[in-house]
């Protein structure tokens, strides 16, 4: 069967899962009244007690007796090689890797949907990701022209204005000048305008990753924006709008909301995650604009130009703009709204067995921090709150958990996320009747999970 | 006296006089002053006010030339390609340069949005040329070949007529005819403040949070048909092999291979951006080469020529050199692609 339940591979784990669960170590089997009289000395108690513990495993005197096949797994009873021999030593791996375990949790791209790799997007493994951090080297990709190799030394950032009633003076930085500004470090997610644009018209896509993966979350460092349009001698109060620009090929630009940059949000950015930001995210500078679609946080940052009128470039004026039933396009749609999705368990997964799970997720705006996030089980008729895990920071990701005891009947998965602000995520329905289905852009309706009685997650839409 | 001092002691000479905004020089011996050489260099930007906008001219007959040579491999000929990019040119019709709307956006049996359908700014298009194109060697063209590729652009699009020559003047009564030009809208709430759309805009949806009872039942309207659950590869090793969940086998898995083979050597290196096996791309098709090379010991010598670059002999556009490929997997490439390059 080339589609369908791995039947072997299930069934493998099914019965794993039953062997760790019922062979239980005899331990806790003092109660807190045997363990004072231990206390005190009565040692007859405890022989006591073990013979009752060994009974209740289930062989009575027959478990004493059959001391050459005890009852356990050999998980526990016999142990592993990395029990009893010596380990590797430090320093092995001088960029410590992940297990040779984790061969599962990688970027992809989606097949089909661009024709050139150097054109293209890769799509964060969202389906097996714990907290709200992205490993740097699972961060999405989305490159116009290819990504580049910069050699930081040779890399400059100016900064100018369209005349010089914006900025007085036109400077030019190096990593040297700005590692010794004072620095800020920020957590933030970022997230395509295209992310879920697939999904807009219909179920396109199997899983998480190619649902909801054009979305990561970092801690970045570098220096607010604002501070070095400051150093340069900008006039706020006439600034209207700024321009970013890469080094690379493209030589991406966006026109950035000078609001983000005087509230001292936008971040000149080197560092993600404690270390340098990662080639494919800009390395050694990005633009970061908090709550804003990732276009506009321009990698390879090399020019910040101060002006009032906007840009109208390409990225803004052909791409990411959202087309409107009545033929109009939406341009300069910049802010990421309210959205959420489970994790897991979600599409192309399959449960284990009835019983206890957790349906964790993820929530996030562009406006503020997530005050709420609710959890469905039936495809939105009743809902219940899910607990929302700290940090919980503004424009940033933050993780949902909730407890669910799955009967083995169908169930249909949603998560409804709300923001600071009192906006609501909206579902399918709300959505469309709005924006229609041909936008690409900004989709952030409630993502549905349909749980079948066999187990299987899979994708669904829902009004 | 250092420099920090010295401003400082500006600051506090004209700080009465002195907007608050203005806060120069914050760091003592950070950054330096921009030369107006290096702005020049880098202030490649053309707004819709044209400003930025350099002199120069091209005529529609010389853009075509120039779109042949180095454009019309990924775009075809008359920008009408969706092989490698989204269209180009297409869609757009005569009433449209009158209305400013483009009819067809409207239209459900018209699904293809080419560049001319959307764009309602021809600086737009002067801009992106001019910094990124050709993709491969972007910012090689001079201005007065980015005036002549945008011209036989308009006039594929029927915008303007086989003789004209657009120059930094014309460009402008181009832009009163843009066939989209009014076809924006800022009346949403997803920029940060209402400097587009003049006034504030509430967001366009409004759910609430119903906790029970919220609707009668569910409406399911669309779910992954079973052919599509494949389609993106086996997704049981796409998911961890413990945990609360297993991913489901959708595919055989691949063979694990002991090292990379050729072709994904060449897609690491970005041979493929380029190339493709069996279709010319940018460059020749990896089988034309093992054609034209059958039967020759040509080895050593085109790995030469990867590393070093070369032009002429597959047609104008130039094969830039590959430094960062290491030797042991040029030879490879270069052996498998003699060899036929097998996709497999």
């Amino acid at each position: 069967m080339a589609i369908g339940l791995d039947d072997d591979a299930l069934t493998r784990a099914r019965f794993d899962t039953l062997q760790a669960r019922i062979r239980k170590a005899p331990e806790n089997f003092l109660d807190a009244g045997m363990i004072l009289e231990v206390g005190r000395g009565r040692r007859d108690v405890l022989r006591g007690a073990f013979v009752a513990a060994l009974a209740a495993l289930g062989g009575s005197a027959r478990a004493v007796a059959e001391e050459a096949k005890p009852a356990g797994e050999d998980a526990i009873l016999k142990l592993p090689p990395w029990s009893t021999s010596l380990g590797r030593p430090v320093a092995a791996t001088p960029y410590g890797m992940p297990s040779k375990y984790e061969t599962a949790m990688l970027r992809r791209q989606s097949p089909g949907l661009t024709q050139v790799a150097a054109s293209s997007v890769s799509f964060m493994p969202l389906q097996g990701m714990f907290g709200i951090i992205t490993p740097s080297g699972l961060h999405f990709e989305r490159h116009h022209q290819g990504w580049q190799e910069i050699d930081p030394s040779q890399h400059r950032l100016m900064v100018h204005g369209s005349s010089d009633e914006f900025v007085r003076k036109a400077k030019v930085y190096t990593l040297d000048d700005l590692m010794r500004i004072p620095s800020v470090s920020r957590m933030h997610f970022i997230e395509c305008g295209a992310n879920t644009g697939m999904e807009w018209g219909n179920v396109a896509v199997p899983t998480v990753q190619y649902t909801h993966g054009m979305l990561s979350c970092s801690e970045f460092t570098g220096v607010p924006l604002r501070t070095l349009l400051e150093d340069c001698g900008v006039d706020l109060k006439k600034a209207k709008f700024v321009l970013a620009e890469g080094a690379d090929g493209s030589s991406m630009t966006r026109t950035i909301p000078i609001e983000l940059v005087t509230s001292g949000e936008a971040i000149v950015a080197y560092g993600q995650n404690g270390e340098m930001l990662r080639p494919e995210n800009g390395y050694p500078l990005r633009l970061v604009v908090p709550g804003v679609q990732g276009v506009s946080w321009v990698k390879w940052l090399r020019r910040i130009k101060v002006g009032d009128q906007p840009w109208a470039t390409k990225d803004e004026a052909v791409h990411y703009m959202d087309l409107m039933p009545d033929g109009q396009h939406r341009q300069y749609t910049s802010i990421q709204e309210c959205k959420s999705v489970i994790t897991s368990p979600s599409g192309g997964q399959t449960l284990l067995d009835k019983g206890s799970y957790n349906v964790t997720g993820l929530a996030w705006s562009g406006r503020g921090k997530i005050s709420r996030v609710d959890v469905s089980f039936d495809g939105g008729v009743n809902w219940v709150g899910a607990q929302l895990q700290t940090p919980v920071l503004p424009k940033c990701l933050t993780r949902f958990n909730v407890g669910w005891i799955w009967d083995g009947g169908p169930a249909l998965l949603q998560s409804r996320a709300m923001d600071e602000t009192g906006f609501v995520q909206p579902g399918y329905r709300q959505l469309r009747d709005v924006r229609g289905v041909r936008s690409i852009y900004h989709n952030n309706a409630i993502q549905s999970w349909k749980v079948s009685e066999s187990g299987e997650v899979g994708n669904v839409q829902i009004l | 006296m250092s420099r920090f001092f010295k401003s400082l002691a500006l600051a506090l000479l004209l700080g009465a006089s002195m907007p608050a905004a203005f806060a120069l020089d914050d760091f003592a011996a950070v950054g330096r002053p921009a030369t107006p050489a290096e702005i020049k260099a880098w202030d490649i930007d053309v707004g819709p006010d044209f400003a930025g906008l350099p002199q120069g001219s091209g005529s529609v007959e010389q853009g075509q030339a120039v779109f042949e040579e180095k454009c019309a491999v990924c775009h075809g000929s008359f920008g009408e390609s969706n092989k490698v990019f989204s269209p180009l040119v297409g869609g757009v019709e005569k009433g449209d340069l009158v209305t400013g709307h483009v009819a067809a956006l409207l239209r459900k049996d018209f699904p293809a949005r080419t560049t001319f359908m959307k764009v309602a700014t021809v600086s737009t298009l002067f801009d992106y040329i001019r910094r990124a194109m050709p993709w491969n060697a972007p910012k090689s063209l001079n201005n007065d070949q980015v005036y002549a590729v945008l011209a036989y652009l308009l006039n594929l699009s029927d915008i303007v007529t086989d003789d004209f020559v657009l120059n930094d003047r014309t460009i402008r009564d181009v832009q009163k005819i843009m066939p989209n030009r009014n076809g924006m809208t800022y009346e949403h709430s997803m920029w940060p403040s209402p400097v587009f759309s003049g006034k504030p805009v509430k967001p366009d949806t409004a759910n609430t949070a119903c906790m029970s009872k919220c609707k009668a039942a569910p409406e399911l309207v669309s779910s992954l048909p079973d052919y599509a659950l494949s389609s993106h590869g086996n997704l049981a090793e796409q998911n961890r092999s413990f945990g609360e969940v297993r991913g489901r086998k959708t595919a055989e898995s691949a063979p694990v291979a002991e090292k990379p083979t050729p072709l994904k050597i060449a897609e690491t290196a970005g041979c493929l951006g380029c190339h493709a096996i069996n279709a010319k791309g940018v460059g020749p098709a990896y089988a034309e080469v093992a054609a034209k090379y059958k039967g020759e010991n040509a080895s050593a010598r085109l790995v030469a020529k990867i590393r070093g670059g070369g032009a002429g002999v597959w047609g104008d556009v130039a094969m830039p050199a590959q430094e960062d490929i290491k030797d042991a997997d040029l030879q490879a490439v270069v052996a498998w692609v003699l060899a036929g390059a097998a996709e497999k």
